[in-house]
């Protein structure tokens, strides 16, 4: 007999189920689907008390609207009645709506928890379990506290069912994965690990998936489950195909169970007792070995339950990674995988072998097998695969097949899918500036990428092969002759000419003894790309220019010339016309020394982490934000350009640092800076706002400057007020910001404010506030005074909601070294909670609460808004109370950022 | 953990859809809409497995689908679990169902859906796997189908 027989389903569900199926338009759905909604609310509203049957129809017609993507807002209550009834079958429908449509902070759950509660001691096995996959479903904070000390009862009570316990156990976990601190596993520890031993294996199933979760946040306390697995596993493998009867598939003794063993086993080293580990290493010989055995069936059932064994057990001995013999077992598994009739196997083998080739012990044995896979990345039909292949070249690459595998890669981007070209392009450059050994090669390599891949050459890639060309001496000559025949090319790629304008503007003059590439041909050639470029790579070129004028004097004329001509001087687009001013003013007027010490050759660049690592990196792993290295260092040319006003686009290196480094003192001019005693540093005042946005910046007998301020993502507009308190008026008061900022009014007459809005921008992370200067007269004497704007990189935060086990996995995923700031530090104020959550939350993060297992603690999250990037960042405040001491941990994707923010806040308690 | 489980036809229209992660409804239909795009526009008889869409976190999640006549069956699950093991849950999934629904086709799904959504709840519960035998499964289904008749029937009775 079927279980579920056609004929008896509702007649009036099928009935309007028919019509939405047979309407002809989107907008005659919208309105039967209206019809219907009208229909039932007035049902349920109405006097008359609906059945238990027409209760179940109207639920399931919102399911089925629901499903279409419409919006439900009635029925819950409805619903949650069904809940009480003592029929089954209502009682069905009503916790399907809820699992369906509650959320976990709807305001019923207090109903819906007493409807639970009722279940769960109604001692009838199918209300207990409808009542736990409830709880799974909807796994509120507040059925955690009302549910999580119940639980772990019914899963170890001797007369729990065994499908209430498979229920319980994945309740379990799911309350575990919302609120840890509210299970507390302690006295259960024990008996929840002995369930791996339990005659069920449905109970085993369920209970694998709560003991792997529990054992990764505390190995420790768990740790005994690794021999109960080794036996449970060594009892499933040796067994015949017959002995587990219903959990065998397709002749394979349970293999979903024997793969989450295997997996919990990768949450632990190998195990150190001789005869669990021996009983272990048998157990992976006989899965490797049934793999060279004959298939049972010919059914690809068999074969993919067999393998998802099989591969399982491969992870595992790359866990360990200290059987050689295994380990090589596994590898010629793999290499016969490479090569099988079946798409998903190539798949799963690229991608364990990626794993592979980490291994010491493995990493020659996987290089046998290149010509597979470059084979495999040129012919496979499907792009998830050549992603893997693609993904195990990178892996497999050393110095010895550098070469081979850089050429391949280049030439598979050639054809290669939009979708993965970026990736490969990373990657191409990774390799080769890791495996250089010559560095002609390396930029050769480069400029083929560009050729070839010229779109998705991010900047990262063309600073660094500037980078590197600026560094090395040896390869100067070479990368000007082989830029200047790359841009030879009738169309070459903007990222070209970028590259070619700055090499050239700098070692232009290595190759200018060749009459064929002299200092004109060279300029004629750069320029003649010029109108075809953004204003980006334009402002580039201008640069360059100025350059060529120290490097080759007889180009003067010419380029003054064209920096004089219109299009470049009255060019409406600022950045190229104060460019093209000044460097124009620059050669008129500086002499021979001054231009060479101006624009002298770039200094070589300090040796950090490749910009292009990281940004694979952060292609890779979300949260992971690539450090613009380029951008935080200044780029020479910068500092001849006026120092008043730093234009807000891009210049030679499309550096865009925030406020220049040098703090501008006050002027020696200025006479009564005893006034201002406070002037230069204003530490404190700026310091006050880093957890508040209004207030009182500065104070002095003759002035008071008040801000407002306000930010959202990137943006923001800060209020300045500038009030004067004596009775006489401030004249000629002036401000100047190294931002663009709107004028203020020259004069203050006595006992008035003035106000200035200036309006901001995050183009990328900082450290330096921006400098405000003003300068006024007073009574005939000149005021001058400069401040730090209370600008901080935390105030382009914003708030990141989440829960415990996500924070915890970002955090982890943040662990490098150079991610973490951390500071130890005495408290300044009275260590008053609210005091401290309110602090926080003016910091712009999200205060997270139920996260830290130690409810003293403080945990935040959240990321920083900048034009450039995004920076996730997570913090944590832990107090010590008797010590009157805290300790700060930030970790964010970006170095200078954890560094930042730990410094301002460290000032904050 | 499966993140999600989804059943749509070919043209894109959802049969069955269950997150066991909490998404907006908004975010819920284009995560549908993502992964049908995603999935459709791939040939037959290649790899079943592939990267999730950015929605529903992008390379950390994989989408594990088979696909059978009208409808795809669409796993979103994180790196914890093997993709084979979800291919054959897909197929415990399917068999379940059409040994419940005898020769189960589309109109199964869309008519019963709470008959399916109890299948499937049998088979995983807040995302983990409950039971993969599937005695096991049709066996509860087959209570639930009888407990439900004799209510009905009961019914019946009493409004004569």
């Amino acid at each position: 007999m079927p279980a579920v027989s056609k004929g008896d389903g509702m007649r009036g569900l099928a009935v309007f189920i028919s019509d939405i199926r047979n309407c002809k338009s989107k907008e005659a759905e919208i309105k039967r689907i209206n019809k219907e909604l009208a229909n039932i609310r007035s049902k349920f509203k109405g006097d008359k008390a609906l059945d238990g049957y027409s209760k179940k129809k109207y639920v399931c017609k919102l399911l089925f609207i629901f499903l279409l993507g419409h919006d439900i807002d009635f029925g819950h209550m409805e619903a949650v009645n069904l809940l009480s009834s003592n029929k089954y079958t209502e009682k069905q429908i009503g916790y399907l709506f809820i699992s369906v449509l509650v959320n976990s902070n709807s305001e019923l759950i207090r109903l819906i928890n007493n409807a639970i509660k009722n279940d769960l001691s109604s001692r009838n096995p199918t209300f207990m379990c409808l009542a736990l996959h409830c709880i799974a479903n909807v796994g509120s904070r507040e059925m955690a506290e009302a549910f999580a000390g119940e639980i772990p009862r019914i899963l170890v009570a001797g007369d729990t069912m065994d499908s209430v316990k498979q229920s319980a156990a994945l309740c379990l976990l799911r309350l575990y994965k919302t609120s840890p601190d509210l299970v507390l596993m302690g006295e259960w520890t024990s008996r929840v690990v002995h369930l791996l031993n339990d005659q069920h294996m449905g109970v085993v199933t369920a209970a694998i998936s709560l003991i792997t979760c529990l054992s990764q946040k505390n190995p420790d306390e768990f740790k005994t489950c690794v021999s109960l697995a080794v036996s449970r596993l060594s009892r499933i493998v040796s067994s015949a195909s017959t002995d587990l009867q219903d959990y065998t598939y397709y002749f394979v003794p349970a293999p979903w169970l024997s793969c989450k063993l295997l997996r919990l086993l990768q949450c632990y080293p190998p195990p150190e007792d001789g005869a669990v580990k021996g009983r272990l290493v048998e157990c992976l010989e006989t899965i490797l070995n049934k793999a060279q055995e004959p298939p049972k069936s010919k059914k690809v059932q068999h074969s993919n339950a067999k393998n998802a064994i099989l591969f399982e057990a491969i992870s595992l001995i790359i866990h360990y990674d200290s059987e050689p013999n295994l380990l090589v077992r596994a590898c010629n598994q793999l290499g016969q995988f490479l090569q099988h009739r079946e798409t998903n196997l190539r798949y799963l083998a690229l991608e364990s072998m990626c794993t592979l080739a980490s291994s010491e012990f493995s990493h020659e044995a996987v290089k046998t097998h290149i010509e597979t896979v470059i084979n495999a990345l040129k012919t496979e039909r499907d792009v998830s695969v050549r992603q893997r292949a693609a993904d195990l070249l990178y892996a497999m690459c050393d110095r010895s097949n550098a070469k081979q595998i850089v050429a391949e890669m280049l030439s598979y981007l050639e054809t290669a899918d939009y979708s993965i070209r970026e990736e490969m392009v990373l990657k191409v450059a990774i390799l080769a500036e890791k495996y250089a050994v010559d560095y002609s090669w390396y930029v050769d390599t480069i400029l083929n990428l560009i050729r070839i891949a010229g779109d998705y050459v991010s900047e990262e890639v063309w600073y660094r092969v500037i980078q590197i060309v600026i560094n090395r001496d040896d390869v100067q000559g070479y990368a000007a002759k082989t830029v200047f025949e790359a841009l030879q090319a009738p169309a070459c790629h903007e990222n070209m000419v970028k590259v070619g304008g700055y090499i050239l503007g700098e070692f232009g003059n290595l190759i200018a003894g060749d009459p064929r590439s002299s200092p004109l041909v060279q300029f004629n050639l750069l320029h003649s790309k010029f109108h075809l470029c953004s204003v980006p790579t334009r402002a580039l070129l201008l640069s360059a220019y100025i350059k060529f004028i120290n490097l080759f004097p007889e180009t003067k004329s010419t380029i003054q010339e064209v920096l004089r001509s219109d299009s470049q001087i009255r060019n409406s687009d600022v950045e190229l016309q104060q460019r093209a001013v000044e460097y124009l003013k620059l050669s008129s007027i500086a002499s021979t020394d001054v231009l060479a010490t101006v624009l002298e050759e770039m200094p070589p660049f300090p040796e950090r982490e490749s910009s292009i690592l990281a940004k694979l990196k952060k292609k890779k792993g979300p949260g992971a934000v690539s450090n613009h290295l380029l951008k935080t260092r200044k780029a020479c040319l910068t500092d001849i350009k006026g120092i008043s006003t730093p234009s807000p686009s891009a210049d030679l290196l499309g550096l865009r640092a925030g406020p220049p480094v040098t703090a501008a003192a006050p002027s020696a001019g200025s006479l009564l800076v005893d006034v201002f005693s406070e002037a230069g540093v204003n530490d404190d005042g700026f310091l006050r706002f880093v957890c508040k946005n209004n207030g009182v910046l500065f104070e002095n007998q003759l002035l008071q400057i008040g801000i407002k301020s306000e930010y959202r993502q990137n943006l923001g507009r800060m209020y300045l007020f500038y009030g004067n308190k004596t009775s006489v008026q401030f004249v000629t008061f002036t401000t100047t910001l190294n931002v663009q900022a709107k004028p203020v009014e020259p004069l203050i007459e006595g006992g008035a404010q003035v106000q200035q809005v200036i309006n901001i921008e995050c183009l990328t992370d900082f450290s330096d506030a921006p400098l405000l200067n003003i300068k006024f007269r007073y009574g005939g004497a000149l005021q001058n005074l400069t401040l730090k704007l209370p600008v901080t990189i935390n105030k382009f935060f914003q708030p990141t909601e989440m829960a415990s086990h996500d924070f915890f996995q970002r955090w982890k995923q943040l662990s490098l070294p150079q991610q973490e700031a951390q500071k130890i530090f005495k408290a300044n104020h009275a260590m008053d909670t609210e005091v401290l959550k309110a602090k926080l939350l003016g910091l712009g993060m999200a205060l997270l609460e139920n996260v830290d297992p130690n409810p003293e603690n403080f945990v935040c999250a959240g990321v920083i808004q900048t034009k450039a990037q995004q920076v996730g960042s997570l913090l944590r405040l832990e107090p010590n109370a008797q010590a009157q001491m805290y300790r700060l941990t930030v970790r964010s994707s970006k170095d200078t950022v954890s560094k930042r923010l730990c410094e301002l806040l460290a000032e904050q308690f | 953990m499966i993140k999600a489980i989804l059943i749509f036809n070919n043209h894109g229209k959802p049969r069955l859809s269950k997150f066991y992660e909490h998404y907006t409804e908004d975010t819920e239909q284009q995560i549908i809409r993502e992964t049908f795009h995603l999935v459709s526009k791939r040939d037959e008889n290649i790899c079943n497995f592939l990267e999730g869409g950015l929605l529903i976190g992008g390379s950390e999640n994989k989408l594990i689908y088979r696909h059978y006549a009208t409808l795809y069956f669409v796993f979103c699950v994180d790196s914890s679990e093997s993709e084979l093991g979800i291919l054959d849950l897909i197929q415990v999934f399917v068999e379940t169902l059409d040994k419940c629904f005898e020769n189960v086709c589309e109109l199964d799904l869309i008519f019963h859906m709470d008959k399916v959504h109890n299948i499937l709840a049998e088979m995983v519960m807040g995302g983990m796997v409950l039971e993969t035998n599937m005695s096991e499964i049709i066996t509860q289904a087959e209570a639930h189908n009888k407990m439900e008749k004799s209510e009905v029937r009961a019914a019946l009775l009493r409004s004569d």
